[in-house]
């Protein structure tokens, strides 16, 4: 029985936790804890320049890494400017622990300096929470709370350590003897169910597996087994904007993205198979359009860990609760136990209709010799980082998201970081620097717009004190070019309020940081650029000067079906039709 | 607690669900039984979860009903059509200090009760009628004044509206009900 005090006990849980960097940002509700990681080498803290980046890093270290972010915050603002950071790690279903200072137990409730209801505020936005009393249950809810966060569903979970708790002295308790029985979510799925879906998958003349970000919270073993599926059976695959790398962008059967900006194969895809083998998506808004026409013809199933997610928004036919790697290493076993069936003149002909809608083309667009087109500026940017197989992208949210996602190729998980539930404007600067502190010799890319960058580039100076060499690579149009594209498609070209007139001087603003700045605007100097960018030993600003009214297809309107999609080539003709309803 | 139709926390195997039409909109009143682990807030989880997601609460009682371990029942009686029933339970079940959730309405018969208090004042004629239907309600008179009663009545939700609406024209001042209690038929 170790006694030690509540700082103490802080610093050793995390040791005892194995965990190796945090991101914080001190406060007077902390201090206690700041003097004890002060005293120590064993974990490394990021100062941070606003707690939202703190906990976007978190959630791009945890993301390329497996392993559950960490961030510490003082109380009040501290934890109430994380809270749009706990939000999206909890829509994304990012495993993270989130430590917030908080008055001391005796002013909780006075409304005292710095105090805010922080497990008020963040109980609908966490997956659970704790605000610890007492000295004595501090350590044992530290390991509880990782327990939660990485078991299951990941997701954040925060703890609220009031000061007092901090100075007193308890027992530390190390995280065998915590105690974490109750919370053990289902991991191995039902074998009839399993059976059921490999029959189906013995008949199907048309089907498609639909993956998501829970392959890669399931991790590398659920990434290998999809692989063998895949391949194994000739079926194609398609992915949600969380999922990609789980199948890698080179192989044969990949059909890209689908979903609001996916790609026009794999909606049509999703519109027209028989069968639909749902691995670890959740049927979101962006992905099914119109719910009552989603997929009208096909059978679903559905393997997801988390119960709440089956028949949510669609009623699928074989709900599977599990892991995803549990269920496919069933579900190999099982359809080899049976003979390897699939029915191949049906996927031959189903191969055949796919093929057919490749033709379309749906990502073609006008390129230009006088201005860079954002979807050219990512083709080179690929042509010219793809060999590098330690090349980590984050984006921020908007068109150059949805056109990064359509033309980066994506060989392995837990290498690409995007908000993707809540979209949230200013998560790619902070996520690549926590993608950098935790691989400091990768290639870390921010494929930026310049309203969403300019969210959190505060942050650009934890990269220079971190020497964290991100290359920001800032697709600037001027305009919140997807809000601008939708008031150009269903507002009457009417663009309130979605253009900036003053915007920074990117290349100064790199040189006040102390970081390189390059622009480029002419076509024929972008490769140079970019070779310029990726050979410069530390962080890079880049303000790529993209085509300013560049609209981002294929796109399916909010509400509409998946074969109701518009591509490039219809734009014209929808605006017209839209303007009448 | 109903073994045999025991619904293991994030599973909804054993339900009886499967039994009716999943894509019915007809609204169905169901009531729920959570065990949950009495820590601060575990309430106010249950209740942000059905006000942030839009479900309705018809009645809703909890207490610590194990001591020892710290376990309190809560008792929700909710309406929605047989798929959003499901998504309650299923919610309900991924709270982590939810231990179980029993859906009373589809595992097997079950009891229901909730305790009402009721203030009746009057005089005369409407002061003897109130008492005597109080009798013939079983309602005990737990206080009294020469103008007033206040009757204790236990039984179902029905039992108890019949004998507020007999109640009001007798001088009803106010009620206070505690909301359902439920458990199933049988060991």
């Amino acid at each position: 029985m170790t006694q030690m005090t509540g700082a103490m006990m802080v610093v050793q849980a995390l040791r005892d936790q194995g965990v190796e960097v945090i991101f914080g940002y001190p406060g007077g509700a902390v201090l206690p804890i700041y003097d004890e990681l002060f005293q120590q080498n064993d974990i490394q803290h990021v100062l941070v320049r606003h707690e939202q980046g703190a906990v976007h890093m978190a959630e791009g270290y945890a993301r390329s890494t497996g392993k559950p972010g960490v961030v510490l915050v003082t109380s009040g603002p501290g934890a109430t400017n994380a809270v749009t950071g706990i939000t999206d790690a909890l829509m994304d279903s990012i495993p993270l622990v989130v430590l917030t200072g908080q008055v001391p137990t005796f002013m909780v409730g006075n409304d005292a300096f710095q105090e805010a209801d922080t497990i008020g505020i963040t109980r609908p936005c966490t997956k659970h929470n704790w605000l610890v009393k007492e000295t004595d249950r501090l350590a044992q809810t530290i390991h509880q709370a990782f327990h939660v966060a990485t078991t299951g569903r990941p997701g954040p979970v925060l703890v609220d350590i009031p000061k007092d708790v901090q100075f007193a002295t308890g027992t530390y308790v190390a995280p065998r003897a915590a105690g974490n029985a109750h919370y053990q979510p289902q991991v191995k799925g039902d074998r009839e169910m399993i059976t059921r879906l490999v029959e189906a998958m013995e008949t199907a003349e048309r089907p498609v597996f639909y993956t998501g970000g829970g392959v890669i919270n399931s991790g590398d073993a659920a990434t290998q087994l999809l692989r063998e599926l895949v391949e194994a059976t000739g079926f194609p695959i398609t992915s949600t904007l969380m999922g990609l790398g789980a199948y890698p962008a080179s192989g044969k059967n990949w059909l890209g993205m689908l979903g609001m900006h996916g790609l026009y194969e794999a909606n049509l895809a999703m519109h027209d198979c028989d069968l639909m083998i749902n691995i670890g998506a959740r049927f979101d808004d962006r992905i099914t359009g119109r719910v009552a026409d989603f997929s009208p013809s096909s059978r679903k199933a559905h393997i997801d860990i988390d119960p709440s997610s089956i028949n949510k928004t669609i009623r699928v036919d074989m709900p599977i609760i599990g892991d995803v790697t549990h269920v496919l290493e069933d579900m190999l076993r099982i359809w080899k136990s049976r003979g390897r069936k699939v029915n191949k003149e049906g996927l031959a002909r189903w191969w055949a209709q796919i093929e057919d809608w490749k033709k379309v083309e749906c990502l073609r667009y006008r390129n230009s010799d006088t201005v860079i087109k954002p979807q050219y500026a990512l083709q080179r940017l690929e042509a010219l980082t793809k060999h590098r197989a330690d090349r980590y992208i984050c984006t921020e949210v908007g068109q150059h998201q949805m056109w990064a996602a359509q033309f980066l190729g994506f060989e392995a998980p837990n290498r690409w970081m995007t908000s993707g539930g809540l979209g949230t404007m200013g998560y790619g600067l902070p996520a690549s620097i926590g993608v950098q502190i935790a691989h400091p010799e990768a290639l870390v890319l921010n494929v930026a717009g310049e309203g969403s960058w300019l969210m959190n580039m505060q942050e650009m100076g934890t990269a220079i004190q971190y020497r964290a060499p991100v290359k920001q690579f800032i697709l600037n149009n001027e305009r919140l070019g997807m809000v601008r594209q939708w008031q150009s498609l269903l507002h009457g070209n009417r663009f309130s309020h979605s253009w900036s007139e003053a915007l920074p001087d990117f290349v100064k603003l790199a040189e006040a940081f102390g970081c390189k700045g390059i622009r480029c605007s002419d076509p024929a100097d972008l490769d140079d650029a970019i070779a310029e960018m990726l050979a410069y030993d530390g962080p890079v600003i880049f303000d790529c000067l993209v085509e300013k009214h560049e609209d981002c297809f294929p796109m399916i309107p909010s509400g509409r079906a998946h074969n109701d999609m518009l591509l490039a080539a219809d734009a014209e003709a929808f605006k017209q039709g839209a303007a009448l309803v | 607690m109903a073994a045999a139709l025991n619904i293991q926390k994030g599973t909804s195997k054993h339900s009886a669900y499967d039994l009716r039409d999943p894509n019915s909109d007809v609204i169905e009143r169901h009531t729920l039984a959570v065990i949950v682990d009495n820590e601060p807030g575990v309430l106010a989880r249950v209740i942000g979860l059905f006000s942030g997601r839009g479900y309705n609460i018809d009645s809703l009682t909890v207490a610590e009903v194990d001591h020892t371990g710290h376990m309190s029942r809560i008792t929700i009686v909710t309406a929605g059509t047989p798929a959003v029933i499901e998504q309650i339970k299923a919610q309900l079940g991924r709270i982590v200090p939810v231990h179980e959730v029993h859906d009373l309405t589809v595992e097997g018969p079950s009891v229901e009760r909730e305790l009402a208090l009721f203030k009746v004042a009057g005089a005369g004629e409407k002061r003897v009628e109130a008492l005597r239907l109080a009798d013939i309600f079983r309602a005990n008179v737990v206080d009294s004044t020469l103008e007033s009663f206040v009757f204790e009545i236990t039984g179902t939700p029905q039992k108890i509206d019949a004998f507020a609406e007999l109640m009001r024209p007798l001088g009803l001042v106010e009620m206070a009900r505690t909301g359902i209690a439920a458990l199933s038929r049988g060991a």
